[in-house]
C-alpha cells in the first residue's frame, strides 16, 4: 500500500466530512438576543478590529463584557484580529462596531466556516498526519487507518464545524507539542505547547504531564550537567513565549490582572449548566453548589483534582517515556475534567485528543471512550440542531474503527493491556478471569443505553416537573463512564512496566 | 457483539464501503439543489393528485412529465410515502415548494433508491475475475471496482447535490450488464426493457443490447473460429425476447394506448423543438463545433452553408456511427458487448441531439468495469472520467458547494489514478506526457474559471466564458477518449482475424 496517495485520500475524506458538517446549523443560529458561540467569535472580531488593545478585556461603553466579553488568552484575540482584517476587506458590515450585533447571512456564515477550515488545515491536520507517519512499530496500513480514525473523530468536527469554535487551533498546537517532546525536540515542543496555552487556558489540563515529562527528562540527564542546561532552555522558552504573547498587556499591572480575571472566573461557581463531571452528578442528589460556600468549593475541587492525578504524574517524573506521557495526558485531563472548577462540556475534547493518540495501542477502549465523549455533548448538539450530522459522523467513526482495528476481536486481557493487573489480582482472587467478558457485556449495555437515551431525547418530551431530565441523565451516564475510564487508564499506567516485561517474555 | 460487528460492516469490506458512501450522502442533504428538485416534486404532485389520464397533459408547472410511464409509477409509489413527511408538496399548485421536510424526503428517497445501485455493483464485482488478485485487499480488482462505482464522483454530485435519480437507473443498467456476463441473458433483457421504460435516454445503448442478444442468445452455436453459425438460429429464443419486450412495453404504454394518448406521450418524451445544444453546452462534438463557429464569426470567416449542412446531418450521424460499432459485437462475447455499449453511449454523447452533460455518466460507469481489466482500458477510463467529471463542475455554481466539489473530485481522481497505476504497475505507464499535461491543465483551468475570472473586468461583459472554456477543454479530452476507444475496438485481435476472412 503506497503511503502518499492513501494519506492524501484520508486527508481529503477528513476535509469533506468537515466541510459538509459545516453546511449545517451553528450555535445560536437565529436566536436573539444572545445568539451563541458563533456570535461570540464574530463579536470578538468586531472588538479587536475597532477598539485599541488596552480596551479588549475591559468593560467600557464600547465593550460590554456581559455580551460575549473576551475570556480566552491573547492569542485568540490576535487570531480574531487577523480574521477581522479579512472580514473588513470583504464586507465591513460584518464587524461594524455596535451595528453588526447579531449579523447573520449566508455569505458571513461561509466566511466564518472558511476561517475554521483554514485554521484546521494549517495547524491540526498536519499535526495528525505527521504524528501518524512517525508512529513506530506500525505498518503503512496501520498508520493510514490511524490517521483516518483520528480525523474522523466526531466530537471535534461537530464542535468546531457545527457548534462553531476554534478548538483545532489549540489542540493542534498541543499535538505539535506532544510530537516535539516525544521525539526529542523538547524546546520546539514546549514552544508549541505554550502557544496552545496562550490560545485557550483550558490547555492547562495538559500542562502537568508536559511539566512532569520534561522535568523527568531533565532528571534523567542529570541535574548537574545536560539536564540543567535543558531545564534552563525550557524555562527561557516558556517565559519568552509568554512575554511575547502577553506583551501588550504587561505594561500595566491592572491590564494583566484584568486578563487573568477574565480567564479564570472564580466567581462563576463550581459548574455552570449541565456537564458530565462529578460535581454536577453529585448535585443531583446533594445540592453542594448551594450548601458549600464558594471558597470551600474551590478548595474541594482543587484537592480532588490533584489527588486523582498525583500518582500518574509522579510515575511520569520518575520514569519519563513517550508512551507513559500519552497515557498520563489522558489520565490528567480526565481528572481535571471530572473534578475541576467551572468545567464546560466541550472540555472533554481535551481528553479526547490524548485518547486519539493511544487509539492504535488500545483500540477497543479508546473507540468506546471517544463514542461516549461525543455522546456526553449530545444535549449541546441537539440544541444546535445538529442531530443528523452527529448521527452520521458517529456512525462513520464507528465503522472506520471497527474496520481498521477489528476492535471486536481485540478484547483479550493482553489486548486491553490488563494482563499484569489481572495477574496481580489473581494472587488474591484466583477466579478473576471474567474481565474480558465483563467488559464485552458492559460495552453492549453502554451502547444500548446511549442509543436509547438519544432516541428518547429526540422523540419524547420530558415530564413537566423535570424539564432537564434527559440532559441530566446523559451527563450522569457519561460521568459514570468517565469514572470507570479514569480507573482503567490509571491501572494501565501503574502496571505499565510490568506489562512491558510480560510482553517481552511472551514475545 | 456479532450483530454489532455486522451492523458496522466489520465483517466485509463491501458493506463498509457502501455504508460509508451512504453516510456521506446523508451529510449532503442540506446542500444546494437545482430545478430538478422542483421537477420531481411536481411529478410527485401530478402522479398523486391527478388521475392517469391527466399525467401527460398536466402543464401548470413548466416542468412537465417527460419520462416514460414506469418512472411516473415510481413517483406515484414515492408520493404515498411523501404524504407522511409533508402533504403540501403533493399539491400541484405549490410551485417551488421546498420545506425542510420536503427536502429531507426527496433526498432520502434518492439515497434509498441507491440501494439498487449498491446491489448492482455487488453483482458486477462477481463478474470480475481475480486472476491478478494479490493478497492485499486494496490491490484486488474487485475492491478497486467497488470504490470506482460506489464512490463515483459524478454520480454523488449529480444525484445527491444537483438532485436526480440516476443511481438506481444506472444500477438497473449495471445489473442487466452483470446478468449478461453471468449468461443469464433473459434476465438481462427484461431488466433493460424495464430500464428503457424508466428513462428513454437509454435508447442510446439499445442497439448494443439488440445486436448482442441477437448474436449470442438467438444464435446458439459458433463456428470454431468464433464467428456465427447462421443455421443455429433459435426461433423460440428470438420469440421469447420479442415477447419480453412486448409485455414490458404493453404494461408501460398499454394504459395510455387505451386512452389514445400515445402521440402526446411521445411528444413529451422526444421534444425535438428544444434545439441542438442544451442551455449549457455538454462537452461534445457540438461544443467544439460551436466554439469553432463562434471563432470563425469573430474573425469574419463565417460560412452560412457550413452550419446548415451539419445541422441537417446530425440525427443521422448518430445512427451511422452506431452501426459502425455494432458489427464488432458480432464477434466477441460479453466483454465485446460492454465495449460496444460504452461506444454507443459515448458516441451518442458526442453527436447526439440536445445532450445533457450528465449523460456522460452513461459512458463512465460501464467503463469502470473495463478499467480494472486491461491497462489500455484503464488509461482511457481515467481520461474519460477525469474530464467527464470536471465537465460537471458548472452544475454546482454556488459558493458553499465549491470546496465539496473540488475535494470530492480530488478524492476520486487521486484514488482512481493511484489504484489503477498500482494494479497495472508491471505494464507500461498509463499516461504519455501529452495526456499528463492535459489532465494537469484541469487545475489551472479551474482556478482561472472560478477564482480569477469573477474578479476580472470581463465578467459582466462575457459571463459565459468560463462555461465555454470548460466545455471546449473537456470536449477535447472526451473526444480523445472516444477516438482511443474506437481504435481499441477496431484493432482488437479477434476482429482482425474475422476481417481477414
Amino acid at each position: 500500500m503506497e503511503k502518499l496517495p492513501f494519506m492524501t485520500i484520508v486527508v481529503l475524506i477528513g476535509l469533506i466530512v468537515r466541510w459538509t458538517v459545516s453546511l449545517h446549523s451553528y450555535s445560536g443560529a437565529g436566536k436573539p438576543p444572545m445568539f451563541g458561540d458563533y456570535e461570540a467569535q464574530r463579536h470578538w472580531q468586531e472588538i479587536t478590529f475597532n477598539l485599541p488593545v488596552k480596551q479588549w478585556y475591559f468593560n467600557t461603553s464600547d465593550n460590554n463584557l456581559k455580551y460575549w466579553g473576551l475570556d480566552y488568552p491573547p492569542l485568540t484575540a490576535y487570531h480574531s484580529l487577523l480574521c477581522s482584517y479579512v472580514a473588513n476587506f470583504i464586507n465591513p458590515d460584518w464587524i461594524a462596531l455596535h451595528t453588526s450585533r447579531g449579523y447573520e447571512s449566508q455569505a458571513h456564515k461561509l466566511f466564518m466556516r472558511t476561517t475554521v477550515f483554514i485554521a484546521d488545515l494549517l495547524i491540526y491536520i498536519p499535526a495528525v498526519i505527521f504524528y501518524c507517519c512517525c508512529l513506530k512499530e506500525t505498518s503503512t496500513k496501520g498508520k493510514i487507518a490511524n490517521a483516518l480514525c483520528i480525523l474522523l473523530y466526531p466530537g471535534l468536527t461537530l464542535i468546531d464545524y457545527g457548534h462553531f469554535q476554534y478548538n483545532s487551533v489549540s489542540l493542534g498546537f498541543a499535538l505539535w507539542g506532544v510530537l516535539g517532546v516525544s521525539y526529542g525536540w523538547d524546546v520546539l515542543g514546549s514552544l508549541a505547547f505554550c502557544l496552545a496555552l496562550n490560545y485557550k487556558q483550558m490547555e492547562l489540563y495538559h500542562s502537568l504531564p508536559f511539566f512532569c515529562f520534561l522535568l523527568g527528562k531533565c532528571f534523567k540527564k542529570g541535574l548537574k550537567g545536560k539536564g540543567f542546561v535543558l531545564l534552563m532552555k525550557l524555562a527561557c522558552t516558556v517565559v519568552a513565549s509568554f512575554i511575547l504573547c502577553w506583551l501588550p498587556f504587561l505594561s500595566e499591572r491592572e491590564q494583566t490582572l484584568q486578563v487573568l480575571r477574565r480567564l479564570f472566573p472564580v466567581d462563576r461557581g463550581l459548574f455552570e449548566d449541565k456537564v458530565a463531571n462529578i460535581w454536577c452528578s453529585i448535585n443531583i442528589f446533594l445540592k453542594i453548589k448551594d450548601i458549600l460556600p464558594r471558597h470551600i468549593q474551590v478548595i474541594l475541587s482543587f484537592c480532588f483534582t490533584f489527588l486523582s492525578l498525583l500518582p500518574a504524574c509522579i510515575k511520569l517524573t520518575l520514569q519519563p517515556s513517550p508512551r507513559g506521557f500519552k497515557f498520563t495526558l489522558v489520565s490528567c485531563a480526565l481528572s481535571f475534567f471530572l473534578f475541576s472548577f467551572q468545567v464546560h462540556e466541550k472540555s472533554i475534547l481535551l481528553v479526547s485528543l490524548p485518547v486519539c493518540l493511544v487509539l492504535n495501542e488500545i483500540p477497543f477502549i479508546s473507540t468506546w471512550f471517544l463514542l461516549v465523549s461525543t455522546f456526553s455533548m449530545l444535549p449541546l448538539l441537539l440544541k444546535d440542531e445538529l442531530l443528523m450530522p452527529s448521527a452520521v459522523t458517529v456512525m462513520a467513526f464507528f465503522i472506520a474503527c471497527t474496520n481498521s482495528y477489528s476492535i471486536f476481536e481485540k478484547i483479550s486481557e493482553e489486548e486491553l493491556q490488563l494482563k499484569s493487573f489481572s495477574i496481580s489480582v489473581r494472587k488474591y482472587l484466583p477466579n478473576f478471569t471474567f474481565l474480558p467478558r465483563m467488559i464485552q457485556h458492559l460495552f453492549l449495555t453502554s451502547v444500548m443505553a446511549m442509543v436509547l437515551l438519544t432516541l428518547l431525547m429526540v422523540t419524547v418530551d420530558p415530564p413537566q416537573k423535570l424539564p432537564d431530565l434527559f440532559p441530566v441523565l446523559v451527563c450522569f451516564v457519561s460521568c459514570l463512564h468517565f469514572l470507570c475510564f479514569l480507573v482503567y487508564f490509571n491501572i494501565i499506567l501503574m502496571w505499565d512496566s510490568r506489562n512491558r516485561r510480560n510482553q517481552k517474555k511472551s514475545n | 457483539m456479532a450483530a454489532l460487528r455486522v451492523a458496522t460492516g466489520g465483517g466485509h469490506w463491501f458493506s463498509a464501503l457502501a455504508l460509508g458512501v451512504t453516510l456521506l450522502k446523508c451529510l449532503l442533504i442540506p446542500t444546494y439543489h437545482s430545478t430538478d428538485f422542483e421537477v420531481h416534486r411536481n411529478w410527485l404532485a401530478i402522479t398523486h393528485s391527478l388521475p392517469l389520464s391527466q399525467w401527460y397533459y398536466e402543464a401548470t408547472s413548466e416542468w412537465t412529465l417527460d419520462y416514460p410511464p414506469f418512472f411516473a409509477w415510481f413517483e406515484y409509489v414515492l408520493s404515498h410515502v411523501a404524504k407522511l413527511f409533508d402533504r403540501e408538496m403533493l399539491n400541484v399548485r405549490n410551485l417551488n415548494y421546498s420545506s425542510s421536510r420536503t427536502v429531507l424526503f426527496q433526498r432520502l428517497s434518492v439515497i434509498c433508491a441507491d440501494g439498487l445501485f449498491i446491489y448492482a455493483v455487488h453483482e458486477c464485482c462477481k463478474c470480475i475475475d481475480g486472476k491478478k488478485a494479490s493478497k492485499e485487499l486494496t490491490e484486488k480488482p474487485k475492491f478497486i471496482l467497488s470504490v470506482l462505482l460506489l464512490w463515483n464522483f459524478g454520480l454523488i454530485v449529480v444525484d445527491h447535490i444537483h438532485f436526480q435519480y440516476n443511481g438506481f437507473l444506472l444500477g438497473l443498467m449495471l445489473l442487466s450488464i452483470a446478468r449478461l456476463f453471468q449468461k443469464r441473458d433473459l434476465e438481462g433483457a427484461i431488466l433493460f426493457a424495464v430500464l428503457l421504460h424508466f428513462k428513454h435516454i437509454f435508447l442510446y445503448v439499445a442497439p448494443a443490447y439488440g445486436i448482442y442478444l441477437l448474436r449470442s442468445y438467438c444464435f446458439t452455436a459458433n463456428k470454431p473460429d468464433g464467428s456465427v453459425r447462421w443455421n443455429s438460429f433459435s426461433l423460440a429464443r428470438a420469440a421469447s425476447l420479442g415477447l419480453i419486450v412486448f409485455i414490458v412495453s404493453a404494461v408501460s404504454l398499454g394504459p395510455f394506448l387505451a386512452l389514445n394518448q400515445l402521440p402526446q406521450v411521445f411528444s413529451r418524451l422526444f421534444p425535438f423543438k428544444r434545439g441542438l445544444c442544451h442551455a449549457y453546452w455538454a462537452p461534445n462534438f457540438w461544443a467544439l463545433y460551436n466554439a469553432v463557429d463562434k471563432l470563425l464569426s469573430l474573425i469574419g470567416l463565417h460560412d452560412k452553408w457550413f452550419g446548415a449542412a451539419v445541422r441537417a446531418h446530425s440525427p443521422s450521424n448518430r445512427d451511422a456511427l452506431g452501426h459502425l460499432h455494432l458489427h464488432t459485437a458480432c464477434h466477441i462475447g460479453p466483454k465485446g458487448f460492454l465495449r460496444c455499449l460504452i461506444l454507443c453511449a459515448l458516441s451518442a454523447f458526442m453527436f447526439g441531439w440536445h445532450v445533457h452533460e450528465k449523460a456522460i455518466l452513461l459512458a463512465i460507469l460501464p467503463m469502470s468495469l473495463l478499467s480494472v481489466g486491461k491497462a489500455g482500458d484503464a488509461s482511457i477510463f481515467l481520461i474519460l472520467s477525469t474530464t467527464g467529471h470536471y465537465s460537471l463542475f458548472p452544475l454546482l455554481f454556488t459558493a458553499p458547494e465549491l470546496p465539496i466539489k473540488i475535494l470530492l473530485m480530488l478524492l476520486f481522481t487521486v484514488y482512481s489514478i493511484s489504484s489503477l497505476k498500482m494494479l497495472f504497475r508491471n505494464e507500461k505507464p498509463l499516461f504519455n506526457w501529452m495526456e499528463k499535461v492535459y489532465l494537469l491543465g484541469l487545475g489551472p483551468l479551474e482556478i482561472c474559471c472560478e477564482l480569477i475570472f469573477p474578479l476580472t473586468s470581463w465578467q459582466p461583459r462575457y459571463p459565459f466564458t468560463p462555461l465555454l472554456l470548460t466545455s471546449v477543454y473537456c470536449a477535447v479530452g472526451i473526444a480523445y477518449a472516444w477516438f482511443r476507444l474506437h481504435v481499441s475496438v477496431l484493432t482488437n485481435p479477434a476482429a482482425r482475424r474475422t476481417k481477414k476472412q
